[in-house]
């Protein structure tokens, strides 16, 4: 008998809660900073790819959903300081369980994961990344790869100097991520 | 030694068992852990630890030693020794020296089992490395194999330079489908493309090395010219991709209309066992004829009579790795070992360094591989010249019936007779190998250059003998194969038949309507010209092929068949064994031989049974060998050396590993470890004929010419030597001519 009031009271009780619906599609919110979204490959703050296409994340990760080949920098044509860069970088994000795991295996910091999370579409063939789509953006003072190393003589002035180019970078990346 | 205690921890690897020795290791001894962890320490603290971008990491043995003994951390703190890296040290291995432990495998395996050292240790201490001379690369035949035993990535390939990891890579054994050696390999694929090739480890035939050709020669899978869909040639002259359907029909409507012209089947040397006896099978019931050959290349009737009488059905029992191995002497004749069998090269090598095996070798100068097969190796080995029976081209029947008495002496004590496919360039020489063999005692082995010859004899594909070495002028054997075949008494083709040139040439004369030919290369045999002009001139042409080739640009239909990669199927090497091998790539859409034609065959209303290599190895197995009466021995009498005129010589020619082969197309790593080409005198023709060393020469011929750079060597006077097929010495294609015939050379 009083189990039909009790009912009603819930309901009634709730007009005066705070909505918990968000409006999504209309409305944007951002996710917790350290949301595991979809990936990107940093570059060297020349522009440079800091990916060495050493296949470490795709041997990391649970579900196999990176695919990368190496590939051969020559004086001529370098995306990379070093020998090597990834030619080929696909991310299948029907595969990609977001664990992160294949952030930790990255050698050389190139691949992090953004808080983008808008990662749906209405078939699988678009759902696998390509290397053009997983590059971070060219910010002011990087240059499109390939081109020859800006910032030093050989890679190990990239990596032995990286945390003091990178504070210099962040001047013109005042939030401190290259891409919001 | 002798259970007395060291006084330091040993090296495990460097120490023998001894009696009464008390062995302590990592696990019972806390100062064996210590040094061993102190060593680990040691190798790491040049090493750059670049894991990440080394083609070896995930099967680094280096690696794996630091995961289980090394430190977490390091505690060095100075600046790393550095190298410019990579170093190409030839165009196919690129050498990292500061990776390198110093272990000195690879110049242990060049010194010791190739025999050619190119590289070697330079300098001392810290800046100890391994190098190679300025001026010369590391142009080694088996330079590959030092890739595979290094422990670190210190020597990388070229063409697997950053292609895959190990873990991405899915190994299949193989076969080597380029020389008859028969050798265990392993296939690395990654997502249907082959990435690499390794040498597998069978201690009865290729131990644990293979040769850069067999390593590296695999591009030609996806080269552009692969063949993948049937073509017919139109009614406009052009060939035209069409259906599986539509060209077989094509194809059995055109052979049953020539059927009763003649039809003769050219099956090609690079054929598995399985497809050969589909070609023979497919000749004898389909074609009803005997006019078919496998040897696509040089030739002679007197070369079929000893195949019958000494090859065909013999086995490892007869002569193998290991009996070549064991013997006291062995002599190759038409053999040149290093360039035509390099399997067989390094067992000879091996025995002559290790059981002290005198190798004599046949020919016409001291080549390498004559000098790594004496017992002193060197340049300037006095031995080597001792161990080179030389002869004129043309020659070498009437010196092998006329050896020194220490050879013959040396043979008849359980020696070895090698004989090349290239004795039947010389008239008389298989007769005087066979004679030689009768008068010694020694065991003669057959070591063709090709992978599929050997299994083709067997398997029937020569215009005297049926499957299993039957003789076709026999009728009991006939019949057994017969009643094998499900065929009326007498359904068999009872004469013999005609032989690659006798074919082609009934082809260009209009005797045979049609042929059949499978992987053929015209510019290899005897008279290219010749057989071109048969193959345009031949009222219908089926060619089965992988590649674009000068046959299918005249075929009228052009069948594609698959790749050793994409089937299964065996080899008979030159032992005799039976090498089988599976599918490492994926098979669906491509058809072996015998299959495609045991179709083809179907169409033109019988069967074959040969739909899957399985289907004709079992019949192949049930048919089993020819027990009757072994055919005469061939006795031709030995031919006389031409005498070179005023300005010309008497030409000598071998093919190269490396050379314009069709299966190394697209190999641009390999092709640039391959011999330089010469012409090759010795002092005094150079004289006479105005030759100036390193100067360059021509040789001609009147259908055209040839020049390369003048190279002296220990020839017999009035011989020029030519590599077979190198560059711009295309022998056969340009002059017409081989070995034995003579030739002008001017300045």
């Amino acid at each position: 008998m009083f189990d039909f009031f009790k009912g009603f009271g819930v309901t009634f009780g709730t007009m005066f809660k705070k909505v918990v619906t968000e409006e999504y599609p209309e409305d944007f919110p951002p996710a917790a900073p350290r949301y595991h979204g979809r990936h990107q490959l940093n570059r060297h703050p020349d522009g440079l790819e800091k990916c060495v296409g050493c296949e470490l994340c795709a041997w990391a990760c649970p579900a196999d959903a990176i695919y990368v080949e190496g590939g051969d920098n020559t004086e001529e044509e370098r995306y990379s300081p070093g020998e090597r860069y990834g030619a080929i970088y696909q991310i299948n994000y029907l595969r990609c369980i977001g664990c992160g795991l294949c952030i930790e295996a990255c050698p050389t910091r190139s691949l992090t994961m953004t808080n983008f999370y808008e990662l749906a579409d209405d078939n699988r063939q678009d759902l696998i990344y390509t290397k053009e789509q997983l590059m971070a953006p060219l910010l002011p003072g990087m240059e499109q790869p390939p081109h020859p190393m800006r910032l030093g003589d050989n890679e190990q002035d990239y990596y032995v100097q990286g945390p003091v180019l990178a504070r210099k970078g962040a001047e013109n990346d005042p939030v401190g991520e290259q891409v919001k | 030694m002798g259970g007395r205690p060291m006084p330091k921890p040993q090296a495990s690897c460097t120490m023998t068992v001894a009696d009464g020795m008390v062995v302590k290791t990592q696990h019972s001894s806390p100062v064996a852990k210590k040094a061993q962890e102190g060593v680990m320490e040691l190798l790491l603290i040049n090493h750059p630890l670049d894991c990440p971008i080394c083609d070896k990491g995930g099967e680094c043995p280096l690696q794996n030693q630091a995961m289980s003994t090394g430190r977490t951390d390091s505690r060095f703190v100075d600046e790393k020794r550095t190298f410019p890296k990579p170093l190409p040290i030839s165009t196919q291995v690129l050498l990292d020296r500061e990776r390198c432990v110093l272990c000195q495998r690879c110049t242990r395996f060049s010194e010791e089992i190739a025999g050619d050292p190119f590289i070697e240790l330079l300098e001392r201490g810290a800046n100890q490395q391994i190098g190679v001379a300025q001026d010369k690369p590391f142009q080694s035949y088996f330079s590959g194999n030092t890739i595979q035993i290094c422990p670190v990535g210190a020597l990388t390939s070229a063409a697997y330079r950053f292609r895959s990891r190990p873990f991405d890579l899915v190994s299949t054994p193989g076969v080597d489908e380029h020389t008859a050696s028969g050798a265990a390999i392993r296939i690395d694929t990654r997502r249907g493309t082959v990435m690499r090739r390794l040498s597998g480890n069978d201690p009865e035939v290729n131990e644990e090395w293979i040769d850069d050709r067999t390593r590296f020669g695999f591009r030609y899978l996806k080269s552009k010219g692969r063949i993948t869909r049937p073509l017919v040639r139109g009614a406009d002259g052009q060939l035209a991709e069409t259906s599986w359907t539509e060209a077989l029909r094509v194809a059995a409507d055109g052979l049953l209309a020539a059927r009763d012209g003649g039809i003769g089947v050219l099956a090609g040397g690079r054929l598995t066992v399985e497809d050969a006896y589909a070609y023979a099978k497919f000749a004898r019931v389909a074609a009803g004829t005997n006019d078919v050959d496998f040897r696509a290349r040089a030739n002679s009737a007197e070369e079929l009579e000893f195949l019958a009488s000494h090859v065909v059905g013999t086995g490892p029992e007869t002569i193998s790795y290991t009996s070549l191995e064991a013997a006291p002497a062995v002599l190759c004749v038409a053999l040149e070992p290093e360039e035509e069998a390099p399997q067989v090269y390094l067992r000879l090598r091996k025995a002559a360094r290790k059981h002290g095996q005198q190798v004599f070798h046949l020919g016409q100068w001291t080549t390498p591989a004559v000098e790594r097969t004496s017992l002193e190796t060197g340049a300037a080995a006095p031995a080597a010249k001792d161990n080179l029976i030389p002869a004129v081209p043309g020659a070498e029947a009437a010196v092998l019936a006329d050896l020194p008495a220490h050879v013959v002496e040396a043979l008849s004590n359980g020696g070895v007779l090698l004989v090349g496919e290239r004795a039947a360039e010389v008239p008389g020489l298989y007769s005087a190998v066979a004679a030689l063999g009768e008068r010694t005692g020694a065991a003669i082995g057959w070591v063709p250059r090709r992978a599929g010859d050997r299994g083709a004899l067997d398997a029937g594909a020569v215009p005297t003998l049926l499957p299993g070495g039957r003789p076709v002028a026999d009728a009991a054997a006939r019949a057994e194969v017969e009643q094998a075949w499900g065929l009326a008494s007498g359904a068999l083709p009872a004469t013999p038949g005609r032989d690659t040139d006798e074919i082609l040439a009934a082809a260009a004369s209009g005797e045979l309507a049609a042929l059949v030919v499978g992987g053929v290369d015209p510019y290899d045999l005897a008279d290219p010209e010749a057989a071109l002009a048969a193959l345009r001139d031949v009222g219908f042409l089926v060619s089965l092929e992988l590649h674009t080739s000068a046959v299918t640009e005249l075929a009228d239909v052009v069948l594609p068949v698959a790749p050793d990669a994409q089937r299964a199927g065996s080899y008979l090497n030159w032992e005799g064994r039976r090498r089988e091998f599976g599918p490492a790539l994926d098979a669906s859409g491509v058809l072996p031989d015998c299959r495609v034609l045991d179709t083809l065959a179907v169409e033109m209303d019988v069967d074959l049974f040969t739909q899957t290599p399985a289907a004709a190895a079992g019949e192949i197995a049930r048919l089993g060998g020819w027990a009757g009466a072994a055919p005469a021995v061939p006795a031709v009498s030995p031919g006389a050396p031409l005498r070179p005129g005023y300005g010309q010589a008497v030409l000598s020619s071998w093919r190269q590993l490396l050379d314009g082969s069709t299966l190394t197309i697209d190999e641009p790593a390999l092709a640039g470890t391959a011999r330089p080409a010469y012409v090759r005198v010795n002092a005094a023709t150079a004289e006479v004929l105005g030759l100036a060393e390193g100067a360059p020469a021509t040789v001609r011929t009147e259908r055209g010419e040839i020049t390369l750079p003048v190279a002296l060597a220990d020839l017999p006077d009035g011989v020029v030597w030519l590599p077979g097929n190198s560059g711009d010495s295309r022998v056969r294609t340009l002059l017409g001519v081989g070995h034995g015939d003579l030739v002008g050379v001017t300045a």
